[in-house]
C-alpha cells in the first residue's frame, strides 16, 4: 500500500502539490500533508461532522472522502474563513459573542457547516438551521448557543 | 470584572482553527503507535506473534507483554483502597485478557496508516473463556493468586480474589434500631442506571519525545491531571519528575474519563525513551468507545422508613457498581461518592449504604461528570416521588418536608466525602424551589400539562433535586507577573479541558488589578511553568485556582503599592491600585503604571529598595473541605404512544453557585451538562452481548444527542448561598447541569403516563415507553396527587 501518487489540491486559494497514497483521506491529507490542522477528526466514520469542510461550496465530511477525489475542486477549511488576521468571519464572530463553543474541538466543523449553509441560503430560518446543525455533534455546549450564534450570523449575512 | 459576562479569551484562537489539540503536534521522524486489542471479552493468551508485523517496511518495533514485563500495574490516583490493588491493570495484557479492547500488543511505524497495517499482522491466539457480564450475579473467581500478588505489588503473596473487588458501608445514626421500632411505613425502590460515559469529541492522544540535549522527556497532549501523570511517568521510566515535562495542549473536552493515566499513555512515554524517537498515538473513535473509561452502570436498592407526612426517618440502601475488567486510577472514587452523596439535600436521620464494586468482562469504569451523583440522585429522587405517590402527598411537599433547613447550615453529615468530612457549607434548598416555582410558574405548568393530558396527550412534568460538591483541595497556587511592558500573566498549575478556565482566572486577576480581563494572559497546564497542580476534576478549579489567583493578585497589588510608595515617597495608605496603575488617592494624576513599577523592580534596582526582583507575586489557597452547590432540574416531556419516543419539550434548571464568576460560562456549563444528562437518560448506553461482545462501538450505535434532541434549556442561576469557605464565595458549576437529568426525566415520564414509579431504569428506551403507554391507555386515572 505504499505506492504514492502526486496530487494537487487547492485549499483556501493556495495550491498544495503533495505526494500521497491513494487510500489517504482528504482529512488526513489536509492535516498531515497541507499542515491545516484546523480540520478535526472526531470519529472518522462520518457521524460527528468535526471534519466538515467546503468542497466547491458544499459541506463535506473530509473523513469520508479520499484526497485523490478532491483533485480539481476548490476546498475551504476553517483556516480560510476569516478575511484576515484582524477580522473574523461573521459566523466566527457570532460563535464568540454567543458563547457557541467551549472546548472548540467541534467548532471548525460547525463553522464550515453554517458558513456553507448561509452562503447558499442566507435566509435560513431557525427550524431549518436546527436541522442543519443536527448533522454535527458537540459534546460541550448543549447546542443552544450554537443555534443562537448561527441565527445571529444568518441575520448579519442576510442583512 | 468578577461576575461580568466577559467574552472568552480562548475563543479567537480556536475559532481560527489555530488550536493545538493532541493530534496537532508533529515532529520530524516521529513514529506512530497502534495498539492491538483483544477481540474477546475473556480468554487465556496462548501466543502473541509480532514477526509478520515487523517484516513490513517502516515498522520499527512491536511489543507484547514480555517486552514490558518490568512495568508494574497502573496505580491509583484517588481513593486508593488497599483491597483494590489486585485488580489493577497491566500495561499490556498479562496471560489473560479481560475485556474486548484490552491492549495486547503495540506496534510502532513511520506512518499511522502503516502502523494500522502492521497491527493487523500481529497474530494473537487466545483460548476463549466464559465471560461474566452481570454485576448483580454472585461474584465469581476473578484473578488467581499469582496475578493478584503481581497486580497488588505489595511484595507479599495474596490469595486468589473474586469479582467483588470491595464492599464498604457508609453510615450514620442507627438504621437497625430505626426500622426495629415498627413505626412508620416502609417504601422500597429498585433503580438501574445504564453504563455510559463522557465521550469527548476529541479522542485521546499523546505525543512524547526524549530531548537528548535537555535530558528531558517532553509529553504533549496531556489533560486533566498533568502533574500527577508526570510523577507516575517519571516513576515508570526511571526519570526524575523534573526531567519529565508534561504539557496540556488544547483539550477537546474532558468530562472525567479523559486525562487519566491509561496503558496507552505509559506505552507512548516508554517508547519515546526506548526507541529514542518522537512517538505519537492518536486514539480512533472505535478504540475510544472500547478503551477509555466507561462510567455509571449502577443498580440501587433502597429501603426507606417514612412517616405519614413524608419525612424519611431512615434509609437503608445498597448498590452494585459495574466496575468492568480492572480498577483503574480512580480506585473506589465513584462508589465512595455515590455513597456519601446519596442523602442529597435531605436530613434522613439514620442512613446506611452498602457499596459493592464488582468486576465484569467489560471496559473498565471510572468517573464521568457528576460521578455517583447522577446515579444516586436518580435513585433517591425516584424514591421521593414514590413516597409522595404512596402517601398521597405532593412531590414538592415531600421534598420540602425533608430538606435540611437553612438555619441548620453549615450542616455536618457525619460521614466522609472524597476523604474530607462532609459539611454542607451553605444552602437554602427551600428558597431555590420557591424561586424556580415562581420564575417558571410551576402551578401554571402543572395546570397546562393536566389540561393537555385531559385532551388526550401523554405529557408530564417532573423534577429532581440534588446537592453537588465542588472545590476539593487540598491546595492550588498561582503566580501573577507583570513584565516591563505592563503585560500581566497568570501562571498556575490549573488544567483546562475546554471549560473556559483561562477566562475565569483572568477575570479574577483583572478584578484586583483594575484592568480589562483580556489584558491578562493565562499560562497553565504545563509542568515546566509552575511547580504544582492537582488538576481539573471534581469541579474544583473556580474554587481552588480562582481563590489562589485572587490571593496572588492581592499580594501583587501590595508589592506594587509598596514599591510605588517608595518611589513617590508617600505612605502606602495614600495609594490605591486602579486602571492598571498605582495612584495617589488624593491626586489620581500622580501615578505609576504597572509597567513602570515592573521596571523599578529590575534586579539591580530591586535590591536597592530591598524587594525581590520582578513585579510578581505568588498566591496559594488551601482548603480542607469541599463546598456544596445545589440545584433543581425540571422537565416537561411528551410521549409518542406510537413510537414510544420521549420528547423533551422544556428543560428548566435552577442552580445556586454561591457566586457566578462569569454567568455566561456558568450557563454554558449547565446547558452542556443537561445535554449529556439527556444522553444518559434517553439515548446512551454501552450494551453487551452475553459473551461480553460490546454492541456499541461506533457513533451509529452509541447515540449522542444532537441539536434535535436537546430542547432549549432555561436556566436560573442564583447566588443565595455564597460559600463561606473561600474568599470568592464561589461554588463550582461544572457538574450541576448533568446531575438530576435522569431523575427529572423519569419523574416527568411517570407523570405523563400517570403511573408513579413506572420508570425504574435509564436510559428510558422507546420500547419501554411504548409498552407502558399501551398498558395505561384506556385506564388513565384523572390527574392526581402524582402531579403535586
Ligand atoms: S471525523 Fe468525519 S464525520 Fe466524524
Ligand atoms: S465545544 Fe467541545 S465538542 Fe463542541
Amino acid at each position: 500500500m505504499s505506492q504514492t501518487v502526486p496530487i494537487r489540491l487547492y485549499v483556501n486559494g493556495d495550491r498544495h502539490d503533495i505526494e500521497i497514497e491513494p487510500r489517504r483521506t482528504l482529512a488526513d491529507a489536509l492535516r498531515d500533508d497541507c499542515g491545516l490542522t484546523g480540520t478535526h477528526l472526531g470519529c472518522e466514520h462520518g457521524v460527528c461532522g468535526a471534519c466538515t469542510i467546503l468542497v466547491d461550496g458544499k459541506p463535506v465530511r473530509a473523513c469520508l472522502m479520499f484526497a485523490v477525489q478532491a483533485e480539481g475542486t476548490s476546498i475551504r477549511t476553517v483556516e480560510g474563513l476569516a478575511p484576515d488576521d484582524q477580522q473574523l468571519h461573521p459566523v466566527q464572530r457570532a460563535f464568540w459573542e454567543k458563547h457557541g463553543l467551549q472546548c472548540g474541538f467541534c467548532t471548525p466543523g460547525f463553522l464550515m457547516l453554517v458558513a456553507g449553509q448561509l452562503e447558499e441560503k442566507p435566509d435560513t430560518d431557525e427550524e431549518e438551521m436546527r436541522d442543519v446543525l443536527s448533522s454535527n455533534l458537540c459534546r460541550c455546549t448543549g447546542y443552544q448557543n450554537i443555534l443562537k450564534a448561527s441565527m445571529a450570523a444568518a441575520e448579519e449575512m442576510s442583512g | 470584572m468578577i461576575g461580568a459576562r466577559a467574552l472568552r479569551l480562548e475563543d479567537p484562537v480556536l475559532l481560527r482553527g489555530a488550536g493545538r489539540y493532541a493530534a496537532d503536534t508533529y515532529h520530524a521522524g516521529e513514529l506512530h503507535m497502534r495498539v492491538v486489542r483483544s477481540p474477546v471479552a475473556h480468554g487465556r493468551v496462548r501466543s502473541v506473534d509480532v514477526a509478520d508485523a515487523l517484516r513490513l517496511d517502516g515498522v520499527v518495533a512491536a511489543w507484547s507483554y514480555d517486552d514490558v514485563a518490568d512495568l508494574p500495574a497502573i496505580g491509583f490516583r484517588l481513593t486508593p483502597r488497599e483491597e483494590l490493588l489486585p485488580y489493577r491493570q497491566p500495561v499490556l495484557a498479562r496471560r489473560v485478557v479481560r475485556y474486548v479492547g484490552e491492549p495486547v500488543a503495540v506496534v510502532f511505524a513511520t506512518s499511522a496508516y502503516l502502523a494500522e497495517d502492521a497491527a493487523e499482522r500481529v497474530v494473537v491466539e487466545i483460548d476463549q473463556l466464559p465471560a461474566h457480564v452481570d454485576p448483580d450475579a454472585d461474584p465469581v473467581a476473578w484473578v488467581d493468586a499469582e496475578q493478584a500478588t503481581w497486580a497488588a505489588g505489595l511484595g507479599t503473596p495474596l490469595p486468589e480474589q473474586d469479582s467483588e473487588a470491595t464492599r464498604f458501608v457508609t453510615e450514620y445514626g442507627d438504621v437497625e434500631a430505626a426500622f426495629a421500632t415498627g413505626a412508620g411505613r416502609i417504601i422500597e425502590l429498585d433503580a438501574v442506571i445504564g453504563r455510559h460515559t463522557g465521550v469527548p469529541m476529541e479522542c485521546r492522544g499523546l505525543v512524547a519525545r526524549y530531548v537528548e540535549a535537555d535530558q528531558e522527556l517532553v509529553i504533549d497532549g496531556a489533560a486533566k491531571v498533568p502533574f500527577w501523570n508526570r510523577d507516575a511517568i517519571a516513576d515508570l521510566t526511571g526519570l526524575t519528575p523534573s526531567q519529565v515535562v508534561v504539557r496540556e495542549t488544547h483539550v477537546g473536552g474532558g468530562f472525567g474519563p479523559r486525562g487519566e493515566l491509561y496503558p496507552e499513555d505509559v506505552l507512548v512515554a516508554l517508547a519515546a525513551m526506548r526507541l529514542r524517537a518522537p512517538v505519537k498515538w492518536i486514539e480512533d473513535r472505535q478504540e475510544h468507545l472500547l478503551a477509555t473509561n466507561h462510567s455509571r452502570g449502577q443498580h440501587h436498592r433502597l429501603r426507606a422508613l417514612v412517616e405519614e407526612d413524608g419525612f424519611i426517618r431512615a434509609l437503608d440502601a445498597s448498590f452494585t457498581l459495574d466496575q468492568g475488567a480492572y480498577v483503574r486510577t480512580h480506585g473506589a472514587t465513584v462508589g465512595s461518592l455515590t455513597s456519601s452523596m446519596l442523602p442529597g439535600p435531605y436530613v434522613i436521620p439514620h442512613f446506611r449504604v452498602e457499596a459493592h464494586v464488582r468486576l465484569t468482562h467489560k471496559t473498565p469504569h471510572g468517573t464521568y461528570r457528576s460521578p455517583g451523583r447522577y446515579e444516586g440522585t436518580f435513585a433517591r429522587e425516584r424514591l421521593v416521588d414514590k413516597i409522595a405517590a404512596e402517601l398521597g402527598l405532593g412531590r414538592e411537599q415531600v421534598r420540602r418536608r425533608n430538606f435540611i433547613a437553612v438555619e441548620d447550615m453549615p450542616y455536618e453529615r457525619p460521614i466522609q466525602a472524597m476523604g474530607t468530612s462532609m459539611v454542607h457549607d451553605s444552602g437554602d434548598y427551600r428558597l431555590l424551589l420557591d424561586k424556580m416555582s415562581e420564575r417558571y410558574d410551576f402551578p401554571g405548568i402543572r395546570a397546562e400539562v393536566a389540561a393537555r393530558r385531559a385532551a388526550g396527550e401523554a405529557v408530564g412534568f417532573g423534577f429532581g433535586y440534588f446537592v453537588e460538591k465542588s472545590g476539593i483541595g487540598p491546595v492550588e497556587g498561582a503566580r501573577i507577573s507583570v513584565d516591563t511592558r505592563g503585560r500581566v500573566s497568570v501562571t498556575c498549575g490549573a488544567s483546562s479541558v475546554g471549560q473556559g478556565v483561562d477566562t475565569v482566572l483572568a477575570q479574577v486577576a483583572a478584578e484586583t488589578l483594575g484592568i480589562p480581563h483580556d489584558e491578562v494572559r493565562v499560562v497553565r497546564g504545563r509542568t515546566d511553568r509552575f511547580g504544582y497542580g492537582r488538576g481539573a476534576f471534581a469541579t474544583r478549579l473556580s474554587v481552588m485556582a480562582g481563590s489562589a489567583v485572587a490571593n496572588a493578585a492581592a499580594a501583587l497589588r501590595d508589592k506594587a503599592v509598596r514599591v510605588a510608595a517608595h518611589e513617590l515617597k508617600v505612605s502606602v495608605e495614600e495609594l490605591e491600585l486602579a486602571d492598571g496603575a498605582v495612584r495617589l488617592v488624593s491626586d489620581p494624576g500622580t501615578r505609576l503604571s504597572l509597567a513602570e513599577i515592573a521596571r523599578l523592580l529590575e534586579p539591580v534596582r530591586a535590591v536597592e529598595i530591598k524587594e525581590d526582583p520582578g513585579l510578581d507575586a505568588d498566591g496559594w489557597f488551601r482548603s480542607d473541605h469541599m463546598t456544596y452547590p445545589y440545584g433543581l432540574h425540571a422537565a416537561v416531556v411528551r410521549l409518542d404512544a406510537g413510537t414510544g419516543q420521549t420528547v423533551v419539550e422544556r428543560y428548566l434548571v435552577g442552580y445556586d453557585v454561591g457566586r457566578a464568576l462569569n454567568p455566561t460560562l456558568v450557563e454554558g456549563q449547565i446547558a452542556g451538562g443537561v445535554a449529556q444528562g439527556l444522553g444518559g437518560a434517553l439515548y446512551e448506553e454501552f450494551r453487551y452481548a452475553d459473551d461480553g461482545t460490546p454492541l456499541c462501538t461506533t457513533f451509529m450505535d452509541y447515540l449522542i444527542p444532537t441539536a434535535h434532541e436537546v430542547p432549549p434549556i432555561e436556566i436560573l442561576i442564583t447566588e443565595d448561598a455564597p460559600s463561606p469557605i473561600n474568599p470568592l464565595g464561589v461554588k463550582g458549576a461544572g457538574e450541576g447541569g448533568v446531575t438530576a437529568v435522569a431523575a427529572a426525566i423519569a419523574s416527568a415520564v411517570d407523570d405523563a403516563l400517570q403511573r408513579p414509579g413506572a420508570i425504574t431504569s435509564v436510559p428510558i428506551r422507546p420500547q419501554a415507553v411504548h409498552d407502558l403507554a399501551a398498558r395505561v391507555t384506556g385506564s388513565r386515572p384523572p390527574a392526581d396527587a402524582a402531579t403535586g
